[in-house]
Order: C-alpha cells, then structure tokens, then sequence
C-alpha cells in the first residue's frame, strides 16, 4: 500500500494526466474560448458545433475500432459520398424506407470488399482502403453520371426522412441524438463484451490472439463491417440534413476523421484507444474550430491549430509510454 | 565434352530466362505498363504518337517529382502525407513574390527569388516534419497528417483564399518551354529520375536510407545517425513538393490555393504500384517511375478512348489493390505482417 502511494506521488500521477492529456487539453480549451468568448459557451452555440461535429463524429466511432484492431480505413470519405448520392438519390425513386434500407446494403457490402481483403486476404489496409477511396469515388460518379442530386423540392419538407438530419427530440438537435446514442453503444460493445476484447487482443497483439482461439481473419472483417455501418448512419443524417448532395461531399473526411481518432489518443499501432476519448477528439476538433472563429480568427487559422495539437497530444501520449520526452533515436 | 557444353549453354539459357522473369516479378508494374501501352496503341489511333508520348511525360511530371522523394521517404519506413499541402503552398509563394513590388525593376529575374523562396519554403517544412519525426518519435504518419491539415490552413490564411495570377509571362512561357527536341517539364522529371535513382542505388545515403528501413536498431548499431539521416529524406521530398508546385504553376501561370489537393493519395498510389514497401526497406526508383507511367498511360489513354474520368478512379483503385495482391502472391516471404 505504501508502495502504491510511493509510486503515486513519484510520477503515476505525471503520467496518468499525461496519458489522459486529452481530457486536460479539452477542459483547457474550453475554459480558454470561455473566456476569450462570451458567446462560446451558450447552449445554442455548444448544440450547434456539436452538431456539426456528429457525422465526423460518427465515422470516427467505426475508424476508431478498425484502428484498435491495427488497421486503418481510408474509404470513408469516399463512402460518405457514395452512401449520401445514394440515398438521397433513391428517396424520390422509392421512397425514403427502400432507399435508406438499399444504401444500407450497398454500403456494407463496400464494407464487405474492404474486410475480405484486408481480413481474409490479408493485405495491408492502408493501401486496399487507398484503393477502395478511388475506386468508390469513381463509382460515385458513375451512379449520379457526374450530376449533384437532391430531394424534390416539393417534398422536402413533408417527408419524414427530414427527421434524421433536421428533427428535434425534447429540444435537442436529431443528429446528436443519433451520435450519442451509436457513441454509447459502440462503446459499450467494445469496452464491455468479449468481442470488444477480441479487438483490443487482435490489435495489441495479433500472434498471441491467434495462439488464445481468436479468429483473427474475421474479427478484422466485422470491424470494416461496423466501421461502414457508421458511414451508412453518417449518410442518412447528411441526405436528410441537406436534402442533396455533391459526388464529392465526403471528400478528405477520411483524413480528418483519422485526426480526430488520433487525437483522442488511439495509437496507430492497434490494441489502444477508447470510444470515449475519440468523442472528446471531435469535440475538440469542433470547439476549436468554433471558439477560434468566435475569437475572430480567419477559418482556416483552426486547421493550423489543429496541426499543433495532434503533435502535442501524440508526443504527449508517446512521451509518457516511454517516460522521457524526447525520442532516444540518434 | 560437347554434352556439357550443350548442357551448360541451356543452363545459361534457362537462366537468362529465370533472370528475366524476375525482373518482371520484381517489377510486375513494367509488364503492366507495357499491357497497357500496347492495349491504348492499338485500341486508338491517337495513342502512339511522340507528341503523346510527350504529353504524358509532361502531365505525369508533377506527381512524379513527388514519387520520387516518397519512394526515399517510404523506403526509409516512413510516409509524408504533407505533399499535395506543399504543392500548393510553393505555388502560391513563387506566383506572389514574383509580383511584389521590391522585385519590380528586376525583369525576368525577378522569377528567381520567387522560385527560391518556393524551394526553400518546402524544404524548410520538410526539415520541420523531419525534426518532429526525429525528435518526438511520432509516427511520420501522423506528424504529417498533422502538416497536411495545418500546411493547408496557412496556404489559406497566406492566400485570403485566392487565387494567383503569374504576370510576368516568362514563367508560363517556362511551363510550354522546349529544350533538345523535349518539353523542359520533361527534362526536370527525367534528369531528377536519374539523380534519384542514383542517389539510392549508388552512393552511402542511398544505402542508409535501405538500412534504415529495413532495421532501424541495425542501422543505429551501425553507426547511422537515424534521425538526421530521415530529416535530410524529409528535406528531399520536401522540395521535390516545392518543385512540382512550381512546375504546376508554371503550366497554368497560376496557383490555387486547393493546388496538389489529393496529390498525397496519388503519389503513395504511384509509389506503392511501383513495388515500394510501406513497411520500408524495400523499393526503389525504376519501379515508382513505372508505377507514375502507369497512371499517366492509364489517365491518358482511356481519356483518348473518351471513357469517363470515373472509370479511371475506378480502374485505379482495382489496379492498386491487384498490383498487391500480385506482389504478396509472387513475393510470398512468410507470413509477414504488414503494419504501417
């Protein structure tokens, strides 16, 4: 007991703020634009980046899981075109249920091809899901033959599609509903269930998974699995928000969203990271957008933030696993 | 006597052969290449053409400058996901400082600070993505995918988000310029190809940059100063970056500043058909030229064909996916795990 005391005061403490920096990081920012802000932290403007943040934010819960399983998904940004064209395209054709349920299918079976080849056939996933991020894009653009596509104007406000992107519930926006909800139960599954375990062992280790009975081949499968299931949500709520789309709406997503897993302080590496942490890493990502707009800042100045604070929360994380702050290369 | 000889002649045979064919399995893009080269010249009239030959030379040259540094970057088991955010950065800077008014009385000179400045502006990210990476032990991966996002917001910032306009005409004259019987833009892919390629296979950092890839503990223990060693890699693509923007530029007597966007997937596409590992420690110049051919080709020619630019997304994307699939089948070593 008085070791563990010993050790708390010698440094666990350093290391364990240190290894949840993120959450220093967040509550620091906010109290920042806080102050800098008066509009900053009203509930109207809180509800409205949080909203903005949803679809990031719930492609971030699936890449978040492929990458504690020890891969990466660049196809999401591409995917989040494709499922949004589709789903808003087929919504005039054949109703809002058939084509949200048609999307669905489409999109997970991308999801399919992406976990086959990285899972079964084992190829590296930054390069199949490079690959996949082209070849959807083009894909795209053959369904909607290049043109953007959008509801009919005349039913845009009485179909009941509109609920997913522009509903309330009790006062608070659809989106962030759906993104707390899918947070939660995301989280749970992976935090509380042995398959969530069963990702953490395929990342952290995949030779001792394989040793301990796990079938790795089709755990890295489901993860691609849910990681476009999210997409398909993120699209619903992106069609019914807008009502239409572009071919290149979810162009760069893919990186931006792998930020902001990164900056939660999942490793790249596999086998850590948590739900929760990539929720705060969108957050962060959206209130520093929005507090360094309300501060007066030029909109691309939170891009250049952004760049600074992926750097400091990873060398942070990396600093404390190896308890020196710089790296011991030559 | 005459049985041996007999004997030993088929032997040579036979491997000349074997050697052959592992150049193709070493390179399986070049038979790719040469697939397709054949399928164009003869599907359109139009394909087999020096003026053609040319202008694909010329709209491959951009990404290719920038496959090149990759290649020594990915070789060296990193990855510099900043590039396409420099392309555009460089531009800007070269287009803009061209015009200032201090440089008003220099002429055609006055393209030269502009240009420098551009160089130098990539080269200097480069060093800072490189210092992150020695100094912080960050994952490249991420350090740069930090500079991709950032480089950006201060080409906007830099900018007011718009666009430059060259006025002094010599420099998009550069851009259609001629020099020997090819495009100038050519000549600049094809002299860095070769001083590229004999930068990795010829002298000491070319092999470094194998070793340090390959083993980076090995190459610690044998007296490579890594971290320096990956800095001056950083620097290399950096300003192969710089110079594509500039290039571009030239051709449009412009910049944007959404120049080069996407151009990091492009390239790592190039380079991995080439046969670059992303594990590092494996790759090298011939096979990202073939790999930058084989877009180029691809794009040029099904643009002949009047297919639409979606199916060469598509078309690219499967490529890219076989191309790794072939080389896992052909160089089957294992069971190797494939991490970035």
């Amino acid at each position: 007991m008085a070791g563990f005391v010993e050790r708390m005061r010698n440094g666990d403490i350093k290391s364990l703020i240190a290894r949840n920096g993120i959450f220093v990081a967040f509550v620091a920012f906010m109290i920042a634009f806080g102050i800098g802000s008066d509009r900053f932290l009203t509930f109207d403007n809180l509800e409205s980046v949080v909203r903005s943040s949803a679809m990031i934010g719930i492609m971030a819960l699936g890449v978040t899981i492929v990458v504690i399983s020890g891969n990466l998904d660049l196809s999401v940004g591409s995917m989040l075109s494709f499922g949004t064209v589709m789903v808003v395209n087929l919504h005039d054709k054949i109703g809002p249920g058939p084509a949200i349920l048609v999307m669905m299918i489409c999109v997970l079976l991308l999801g399919a091809v992406n976990g086959f080849l990285i899972g079964f056939v084992r190829l590296n996933s930054l390069i199949v899901t490079l690959g996949m991020l082209s070849a959807i894009q083009g894909l795209t653009l053959i369904y909607s033959g290049g043109k953007n596509v959008d509801v009919n104007p005349s039913t845009q406000d009485t179909t009941w599609f509109r609920v997913f992107g522009r509903g309330e519930v009790a006062g608070i926006d659809m989106p962030i509903i759906i993104f707390f909800a899918l947070a939660s139960f995301v989280g749970f599954i992976i935090a509380f269930t042995p398959y969530g375990r069963r990702v953490y062992a395929v990342g952290g280790n995949p030779t001792a998974a394989v040793f301990s009975g796990i079938r790795r081949n089709r755990v890295v499968f489901s993860t691609y699995i849910v990681s476009a299931f999210c997409v398909g949500i993120a699209s619903i709520i992106l069609g019914s928000r807008v009502m239409g789309s572009q071919n290149n709406v979810g162009q760069g997503y893919e990186l931006l969203v792998l930020a902001s897993v990164i900056l939660g302080g999942t490793s790249l590496l596999g086998g850590s990271g948590s739900i929760l942490k990539t929720v705060i890493g969108v957050l962060i990502l959206g209130f520093i957008q929005n507090g360094l707009l309300l501060l007066g800042y030029p909109y691309f100045a939170q891009w250049i933030v952004t760049w600074i604070v992926i750097i400091l929360a990873v060398w942070l994380d990396v600093a404390a696993k190896r308890g020196r702050l710089l790296s011991p290369i030559a | 006597m005459a049985e041996t000889s007999v004997e030993s002649v088929s032997a040579q045979a036979n491997q000349g052969v074997k050697g052959n064919f592992r150049w193709v399995v070493r390179h399986p893009i070049w038979a790719f290449v040469v697939i397709i080269f054949l399928f164009f010249s003869l599907m359109t009239d139009t394909f087999f053409s020096l003026g053609n030959f040319e202008n694909i030379l010329v709209q491959t040259s951009t990404l290719g400058l920038i496959a090149l540094g990759m290649t020594i970057v990915m070789i060296n088991g990193n990855i510099d996901l900043s590039v396409g955010a420099v392309v555009a950065l460089a531009a800007s800077l070269t287009v803009d400082i061209m015009g200032w008014p201090m440089f008003e009385s220099w002429g055609n000179w006055q393209i030269l600070p502009a240009v420098a400045a551009g160089l130098a502006s990539g080269v200097l990210l480069g060093a800072l993505n490189g210092l992150i990476v020695w100094k912080t032990g960050v994952d490249a991966f991420i350090v740069t995918l930090g500079a991709m996002l950032g480089v950006r917001g201060l080409v906007f910032v830099y900018t007011g988000e718009q666009s430059f306009f060259a006025m002094n005409f010599a420099y998009s004259d550069f851009g259609a310029s001629r020099f020997l019987g090819l495009p100038t833009l050519a000549w600049i892919f094809l002299v860095f190809t070769l001083l590229i390629h004999i930068l990795l296979s010829r002298t000491v950092h070319g092999s470094n940059t194998y070793a340090v890839g390959d083993n980076r503990e090995a190459a610690v223990n044998a007296g490579i100063r890594v971290g320096p060693h990956m800095m001056v890699n950083f620097m290399i693509v950096g300003f192969f970056a710089a110079l594509a923007g500039i290039t571009l530029s030239t051709q449009m007597g412009a910049s944007t500043p959404n120049l080069g966007r996407d151009y990091e997937l492009w390239v790592i596409t190039a380079t991995v058909l080439g046969g670059t590992k992303l594990t590092g420690g494996a790759g090298n110049i011939i096979g990202t030229f073939g790999g930058v051919l084989a877009i180029g080709i691809l794009r040029n020619g099904m643009n002949l064909m009047q297919v639409p630019a979606f199916y060469v997304l598509v078309t690219l994307g499967v490529i890219l996916i076989a191309v790794l699939f072939l080389d896992k089948q052909l160089n089957r070593k294992g069971d190797g795990e494939l991490r970035i």
